[in-house]
């Protein structure tokens, strides 16, 4: 009976290939929305992860509590001793120092005279030491408008935008005015050894990147640093391992009684990008909705067209003698073998316009004005284990939704009413 | 005579809901139909012919009296009940052939044996035999848009006859047939009528129907008015 009706269903191709084809088109955009918004929000929280908060990051606890004001004068101390002992707790995770700092960066005249200064902020990164991952980490190297990346302590970059303002050029010196770790003043030179696009404004405006030993150096904050960022050896961010080393760190080395004793937070809650995490779920949830209830309604009608054609046949088989509820019920295997079919292929479909812009990407950097930049110039799609199966739930859903509603009418009437418009 | 009866009906009134009131389709109809009749209910178009034969093949229900059919009262039926009989013991027959367009001649034969639950080579036998009998095993490939309407009419009269049901009810059958399509078929139930036993009841005001029934039963206003038995006549 039941491959008596597929038989029909197969050869009816208003009642299967309309359907199907609506099916599958809602089903790859699901698949593919998801990969994408997976992975621009991956890229996102990624290049957040790279540049401010690593997958996981130590401060003193003052220091954490104060953060936006860049408190240096609260950094971390005798941080050597306290990487070597996290790489024998946490061998597989990388601890990076980093200075955030501010001041003003002065262009001087061949007199030394001031020239133009600006209001600067920087991040000192490990650019020297020769097995610093941090210059591929921060793309640096692709985002060098003019120059060279720095090989001295005393060398730095500064953003393209910021050095045509200051009118310096590369191989010219600048000072940084700043206080020390003990709110002294601070005055230090250094060479710009080239200029680089960050791609977010205000870092374009005023921004450079120096070595970490060199601001050290300029700050007297020797064998001291601001944050330790740690990367864990993995692909994309995952909180359950950020949470587990933020809890065994936290409960080794914070002392609540110490407002210096390190503190470590995980992305997630440390990094402008914690909003996002519990969006990205939301906006997932909606966007299957919404494709249930759009394809749903589409169905329906289609359901309602093809129900209106098929009063003949229900008729029919109500009086050969079919029980109406197995007719209602066969018009939902039907849907359900539509909805496996259009879910299959559209999932297919969708995994693979994904897999192309995962490998591929689009490249903004393009379409914008230049892609020598730090920030994710080309969006790609993430392929996660949910796009496997995100599919099926709109495809089923919505196909059977969409039959039982049209379905409903041929239910709740009458047989003889049935039955009359069939006479007709 | 009535307890050899195969339907039976009593005091038998169809009313339809009209706006705010009510249309007496059929107002207190007595008939009794004996195993192997080849009768027809005759009248004018709008005579209730339709409704009588529906309440028959229990697909709708009697406002008042009762109509038993197969020693089973079609209004105490559940919606189960009702299929069920419709699936073991009537076939029916229409004006417009209903058959299931995306299926073929054999395929549409098959189906209500599918509904019987028969073995593979039972199933086999009867449509075969069905479809000698209304002459087309030649065409059992065939989809009903490549078909004749005779044709058509001749797989509708094989899908109600192939689980050899005990009534068979026809409404209209020739009303979209030529005379020469409209007195074959006719021939053919005539036959199957004789041999198999099969009770046939006609709704009709075609002459051509008239002409070969061995029972006229006249409806008007949704009363009998007339039920002779016809000495048989032949053309
Ligand atoms: N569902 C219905 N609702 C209202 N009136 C109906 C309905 N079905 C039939 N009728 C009316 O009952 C009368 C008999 O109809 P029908 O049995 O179809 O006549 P026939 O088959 O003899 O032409 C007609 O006047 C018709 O309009
Ligand atoms: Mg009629």
């Amino acid at each position: 009976m039941i491959r008596f009706l597929f038989k029909g269903l197969l050869r009816d191709r208003s009642r299967s290939l309309l359907p199907i084809l609506v099916v599958t088109a809602g089903v790859t955009l699901t698949v593919f929305l998801h990969c994408y918004i997976t992975g621009v929000l991956g890229e996102m929280i990624e290049f957040s992860a790279k540049y401010t908060s690593g997958h996981v990051k130590v401060m003193t606890r003052a220091y954490a509590e104060n953060k936006n004001q860049l408190p240096n004068d609260l950094a971390l101390i005798e941080v050597n001793d306290l990487i070597s002992n996290l790489q024998k707790d946490y061998p597989t995770i990388e601890f990076v120092q980093r200075i955030n700092f501010g001041g003003l960066l002065d262009a001087p005249d061949e007199y030394g005279e001031t020239k133009k200064q600006g209001i600067v902020g920087g991040i000192a990164v490990d650019l020297i030491s020769e097995n610093s991952k941090e210059i591929d980490r921060l793309n640096i190297r692709n985002s060098l408008v003019k120059g060279r990346i720095p090989e001295k302590p005393n060398e730095v970059l500064i953003s393209d935008e910021f050095a045509n303002k200051l009118e310096v050029d590369l191989g010219e010196t600048v000072t940084l005015i700043t206080s020390t770790m003990y709110g002294g003043m601070s005055i230090q030179n250094f060479v710009v050894a080239g200029t680089i696009e960050f791609g977010v404004q205000i870092m374009d405006r005023s921004g450079m990147i120096a070595d970490i030993s060199g601001i050290q150096n300029a700050m007297d904050m020797h064998d001291a640093c601001g944050e330790l960022l740690g990367f864990l050896d993995m692909a994309n961010y995952d909180d359950i391992t950020a949470l587990n080393v933020e809890n065994t760190f936290n409960e080794k080395y914070t002392d609540l009684n110490d407002e210096f004793s390190p503190v470590m937070t995980r992305l997630k809650n440390d990094s402008i990008m914690s909003g996002y995490f519990d969006y990205v779920d939301s906006f997932v949830g909606i966007i299957v909705t919404i494709f249930i209830l759009a394809m749903s309604i589409v169905l329906w009608n289609t359901g309602l067209i093809g129900g209106l054609r098929r009063y003949g046949e229900i008729g029919v088989r109500l009086a050969i003698g079919e029980e109406k509820g197995h007719i209602y019920r066969s018009m939902i295997y039907e849907a359900l073998l539509i909805g496996i079919v259009g879910s299959i292929l559209g999932t297919l479909v969708g995994l693979g316009f994904s897999y192309w812009l995962q490998e591929v990407g689009i490249n903004v950097g393009d379409i914008m004005k230049s892609s020598k930049m730090m920030m994710p110039n080309v969006f790609r799609a993430n392929i996660t284990t949910p796009a496997y199966y995100i599919g099926l739930i709109p495809g089923l859903f919505s196909i059977t939704l969409g039959t039982m509603l049209s379905g409903i009418g041929i239910y709740k009437r009458k047989t003889a009413q049935l039955f009359k418009e069939l006479e007709t | 005579m009535e307890q050899s009866s195969i339907i039976t009906i009593k005091e038998l009134i169809k009313r339809f809901p009209v706006g705010k009131g009510e249309f007496t389709a059929l107002n207190g109809i007595n008939l009794a139909f004996n195993t192997g009749e080849f009768a027809g209910i005759v009248g004018p178009s709008g005579s209730g012919k339709t409704t009588l034969l529906n309440i028959i093949g229990s697909l709708d229900t009697a406002t008042e009296g009762k109509a038993v059919v197969m020693g089973q009262s079609t209004g105490d039926l559940t919606t189960k009940g009702a299929a069920k009989l419709r699936r073991k013991h009537l076939g029916f027959i229409f004006q417009t052939y209903n058959l299931l367009p995306v299926y073929t001649v054999y395929e549409n034969v098959e189906f209500p044996l599918l509904l019987l639950q028969m073995s593979d080579s039972e199933r086999r036998k009867a449509i075969n035999d069905a479809l000698e009998w209304v002459g087309l095993t030649d065409k059992i490939k065939s989809r009903p848009a490549q078909l004749s309407g005779g044709e058509c009419q001749r797989v509708a009269i094989a899908r109600a006859m192939v689980k050899k049901p005990e009534i068979v009810l026809a409404d209209e059958p020739t009303a979209n047939l030529d005379a020469a399509n409209s007195h074959n078929i006719l021939k053919m139930m005539l036959k199957l009528n004789e041999e198999l036993k099969t009770t046939f009841i006609f709704a009709t005001h075609d002459d051509k129907v008239i002409k070969y029934l061995k029972r006229k039963i006249s409806l008007e206003d949704g009363k009998v008015v007339k039920d002779e038995i016809i000495k048989i006549k032949g053309d």
